[in-house]
């Protein structure tokens, strides 16, 4: 039937063709203020059709998954092939590449009590931190996404990934006012995530992150060096070059890094990866959305810019190898470049060390998200988590606010990594399509960055 | 339409003699086209349809409720939801405030909000627009490098509500987009700015419009530089103060408030923003593109005053928070889609327009920043405590005129502050998408973060 679908879509004409099936059920559940509010299940099925004829990509997507659904929809899409005439092509696909699911405990296995009693437990423990804690909301979802991808060329693959996420959001009231605390958990694996200790340390971070808020003053203004703790800063790359490197803004000179293979782009202690194949990780995929076996590519190797993110038809075009880098949000959505997995490496710093250096600046423990203009660089993202550092000590709590930054300058900042590499879950936004991804680093330092807070 | 309702009614008649349930139905189509370099770059057409279920039954100490959706309408999804639901029930906790709405006498406004000629006009005639958006904005100034993306889109949408609580309503809208990004350069710099024109139907946009705003905006910020940190009014346009407006509604939601995660929480009758600021929510204005006769539970929307001369007037609610408040739903419930549970909040705000219009606002705040542009909304502003911080590109306001562009800065302050420091409001109302429309609005006070 997929063979027909995709042989439908090529009647017209047209240079390749693709369908892709996919199939997701998730469940999600909201603790607040100790009351279960709500227990949600969802089931999305249906299929995607692309034809690419020259430069032009048709799309159509069904929710109907019988074959007249399927092939109606593959003339939809053919539609775009307007001079017609591309007679009749055999396409032969390869024997089915199917890939295991990334749960070892399935989330339908679990009975829904069982999550249930884990939101509870992440509120009991958020509250045993004191009684400035004065809201609790626990939050706990997983998803299951199976899928089969075909296409003109002969692909014939199909993954089954799941995920599971787990967040817990507090806000502590005091004299100044409410303060907010946030702590997610979420990997590509299934229930084995959630076990006691990891919530009760989510549970526990939120809730302090919120008290300590309370003491916030607002954050100084103008250029400081910052320190970024291991973990959260990976967002930095993301926002600051990730989404430059992405073959789609490449390709229409959108991007500040267009034509600067081979330069350095970035300090030296810079080696960025973006990697699909770190198993539970987030952004980890066993294939992309367009087929093809997820692969770890160095982007940016001791600051010299080696290569940018591809997916199948922008690599094909222009000879490049496949990155897997090929993302879609659900059926109904055309695949674009996306990140999976973007980290740094290690350096050899000490991370103690590192702020013991720093006379005077800012240490943020956590980002919460960003946002970047590829064709000027600028960007920012939020710091959740922050302190001053004085006299290389971590000092006073910060309010939260922006950091401001260009992609180019920034990376030629970064004068300390340390050995301290974690990984943090996020979800990354692009012309409307929301996919998971993961970002990484050890503690590293920014020489200087433009913090945009409101104390004078 | 009347078979979305149909087929919901059907449904209802499932209902058990112990429960209450609820069905959204939704349907609709959508095209969009995406040009590039005189050619069709993408070019995407569908039809999608879904369900939410929601099912309440009544225990000791209140009611339960569980949800589930899916995403087409044939009856082997409907039935597996309609288990789900039913399944998810159990888990919930009791609360004494969960109901579904019930038919609270209100008429709903009479409202035209779509417009078939949406599905009638030929797709050649839309993909023409987006080609003759892209001419346009690449031609119309030198220093256009690039335009990288051009793109027309529409939708018509249809949605039912019923419930076995007695709600009957269901109401369709339409749209359709033209949105532009233009990269404009001088040889060693590179600017951004992007064009929009919207409207119910492909006959109301204004391709010359969206495609002069793009250029405008790229190429004024040519040569823009950073700026010294200091305290300043910030003017900001309307795009970016609908954006303002938006986040503040969102503090005003009743559900928010019930929380206790709202600033304005137990402030209804003070004094909260400058005599300057009246706010409403009005969906049964027909100018805003997010009007609606009904709202997500399927009672009639309705004008609801927010905030009047600065003084808190009171929140919108859905039928929980309402309950929650001890007060009745305003008409508010919002729903994100089949997968979306109600939730009371801002769906058409306006802001009650000043006297001046931009210019006179610039001469009188005679010098600051002008801001045209933020990014790092979900970053930088925390709706709970009320901290506000951008990322901002404008151009420095010099003698009450616009001057020299700005980037890579960031303007802060709190909301509160905020409010209290607005010293202008304009008489130049854009209507956009989204929930706020936009003016002029000039606040004092804000930090600005540069070098």
């Amino acid at each position: 039937m997929l063979q027909r679908t995709i042989d439908e879509a090529l009647s017209r004409g047209g240079q390749f063709a693709e369908v892709f099936v996919e199939d997701r059920a998730t469940s999600s559940a909201v603790l607040d203020q100790r009351r279960v509010e709500e227990l949600s299940s969802g089931r999305d099925r249906g299929a995607g059709v692309r034809v690419v004829v020259g430069e032009t990509t048709g799309f159509a997507h069904t929710a109907d998954l019988s074959e007249t659904g399927l092939l109606a929809a593959a003339r939809a899409a053919a539609a775009v092939a307007r001079e017609g005439g591309g007679g009749v092509r055999e396409v032969a696909l390869e024997p089915l590449r199917r890939y295991p699911s990334s749960a070892q405990i399935e989330p339908s296995d679990v009975e829904k009590s069982k999550k249930i009693e884990l939101l509870l437990q992440a509120d009991d423990v958020a509250r045993s931190e004191g009684s400035a804690i004065t809201q609790v909301q626990v939050g706990l979802g997983d998803s299951t996404r199976r899928f089969v991808v075909a296409n003109s060329e002969g692909v014939f693959a199909s993954d089954h990934q799941v995920r599971t996420r787990f967040n817990v959001s507090c806000i502590a009231t005091g004299d100044t006012g409410m303060q907010t605390g946030y702590r997610p958990v979420a990997a590509t694996r299934g229930f084995e995530l959630l076990n006691p200790e990891v919530i009760e340390e989510a549970a526990r971070g939120a809730a302090r992150q919120a008290i300590t808020k309370l003491q916030a003053r607002p954050a100084p203004s103008g250029d400081l060096p910052v320190v970024l703790a291991s973990g959260s800063g990976g967002i930095l790359f993301h926002e600051a070059c990730g989404h430059g490197l992405e073959a789609d803004a490449i390709m229409k000179q959108a991007s500040v890094y267009a034509g600067k293979v081979g330069q350095q782009v970035a300090s030296p202690l810079v080696t960025l990866v973006d990697d699909g194949t770190v198993a539970g990780e987030w952004g980890y995929l066993a294939i992309d959305d367009e087929g093809h076996p997820s692969s770890r590519n160095v982007l940016i190797e001791n600051g010299v810019l080696t290569d940018y993110m591809w997916d199948y038809l922008r690599a094909r075009k222009e000879g490049r190898h496949v990155s897997a880098n090929g993302r879609r949000q659900s059926y109904q959505h055309l695949p674009m470049v996306r990140m999976t997995n973007t980290y740094l490496l290690e350096g050899d710093s000490d991370a103690d060390e590192i702020v013991a250096q720093t006379p005077y600046g800012v240490y943020v423990a956590q980002l919460g998200g960003g946002q970047v203009n590829t064709a000027t660089g600028d960007f920012v993202f939020g710091m959740t988590a922050a302190f001053l550092i004085e006299d290389g000590k971590i000092t006073a709590p910060l309010r939260d606010c922006n950091l401001i930054g260009n992609g180019p300058e920034i990376l030629q900042r970064v004068d300390a990594v340390g050995r301290d590499f974690s990984m943090m879950p996020g979800t990354c936004g692009k012309d409307g399509q929301q996919v998971p991804v993961g970002c990484g680093q050890a503690t590293m330092r920014l020489s200087a960055i433009t913090i945009g807070g409101a104390a004078a | 339409m009347s078979d979305l309702l149909e087929q919901a009614e059907r449904l209802l008649e499932s209902a058990k003699g112990n429960e209450e349930i609820e069905i959204y139905v939704s349907s609709g189509v959508e095209t969009e086209v995406r040009a590039y370099q005189g050619e069709i770059e993408n070019l995407s057409s569908a039809s999608s349809s879904g369900i939410g279920i929601r099912v309440l039954t009544d225990g000791v100490s209140g009611a339960q409720v569980g949800t589930a959706w899916a995403g087409s309408l044939d009856e082997e999804s409907v039935r597996d939801a309609l288990r789900e639901a039913r399944d998810n029930v159990r888990f919930a906790s009791e609360d004494e405030f969960v109901a579904f709405a019930r038919p609270d006498g209100v008429d709903p406004v009479a409202l035209s909000l779509r417009d078939d000629t949406v599905l009638t006009t030929p797709l050649d005639d839309k993909i023409a627009m987006a080609i003759e958006l892209e001419r346009r904005v690449r031609d119309g100034d030198p220093r256009i490098r690039q335009v990288d993306s051009a793109n027309y889109s529409d939708y018509v949408a249809e949605a039912a509500i019923v419930s076995s609580t007695g709600i009957r309503a269901s109401y369709a809208r339409s749209g359709a987009y033209l949105s532009v990004e233009a990269i404009a350069s001088d040889g060693n710099d590179d600017q951004t700015g992007w064009g929009l024109s919207a409207g119910r139907a492909p006959g109301e946009l204004d391709i010359e419009l969206a495609a002069h705003d793009a250029i405008t905006r790229a190429t004024r910020m040519l040569g823009a530089v950073k700026p010294a940190s200091m305290k300043c009014t910030a003017v900001f346009d309307p795009r970016t103060a609908a954006t303002l407006l938006a986040i503040i509604g969102g503090a005003l939601s009743g559900d928010a408030v019930v929380r206790g995660r709202s600033f304005f929480a137990d402030r209804v009758g003070e004094v909260v923003a400058s005599p300057l600021f009246s706010l409403i929510d009005d969906p049964t204005d027909p100018r805003h593109f997010a009007a609606s006769s009904h709202d997500g539970e399927g009672l009639a929307c309705r004008r609801n005053v927010l905030i009047s001369k600065g003084q808190l007037q009171g929140f919108v609610y859905d039928t929980y928070s309402a309950r929650r408040a001890g007060t009745a739903s305003t008409g508010s419930a919002l729903r994100g889609g089949i997968a979306g549970s109600p939730s009371a909040g801002c769906r058409a705000l306006q802001l009650e327009p000043g006297e001046e219009d931009q210019a006179t606002i610039l001469k009188g705040v005679g010098f600051g920043v002008y801001v045209e542009s933020i990014m790092g909304v979900h970053s930088g502003v925390n709706p709970v405590s009320g901290d506000f911080s951008v990322g901002v590109t404008g151009l420095m306001i010099r003698d009450g005129q616009l001057a020299e562009p700005v980037r890579e800065l960031t303007v802060a302050s709190t909301l509160q502050r905020m409010l209290l420091d607005l010293t202008h409001v304009g008489n130049d109302v854009e209507w956009l998408p989204g929930s706020a429309a936009g003016q002029t609005l000039a606040i004092a006070g804000i930090a600005v973060s540069g070098s």
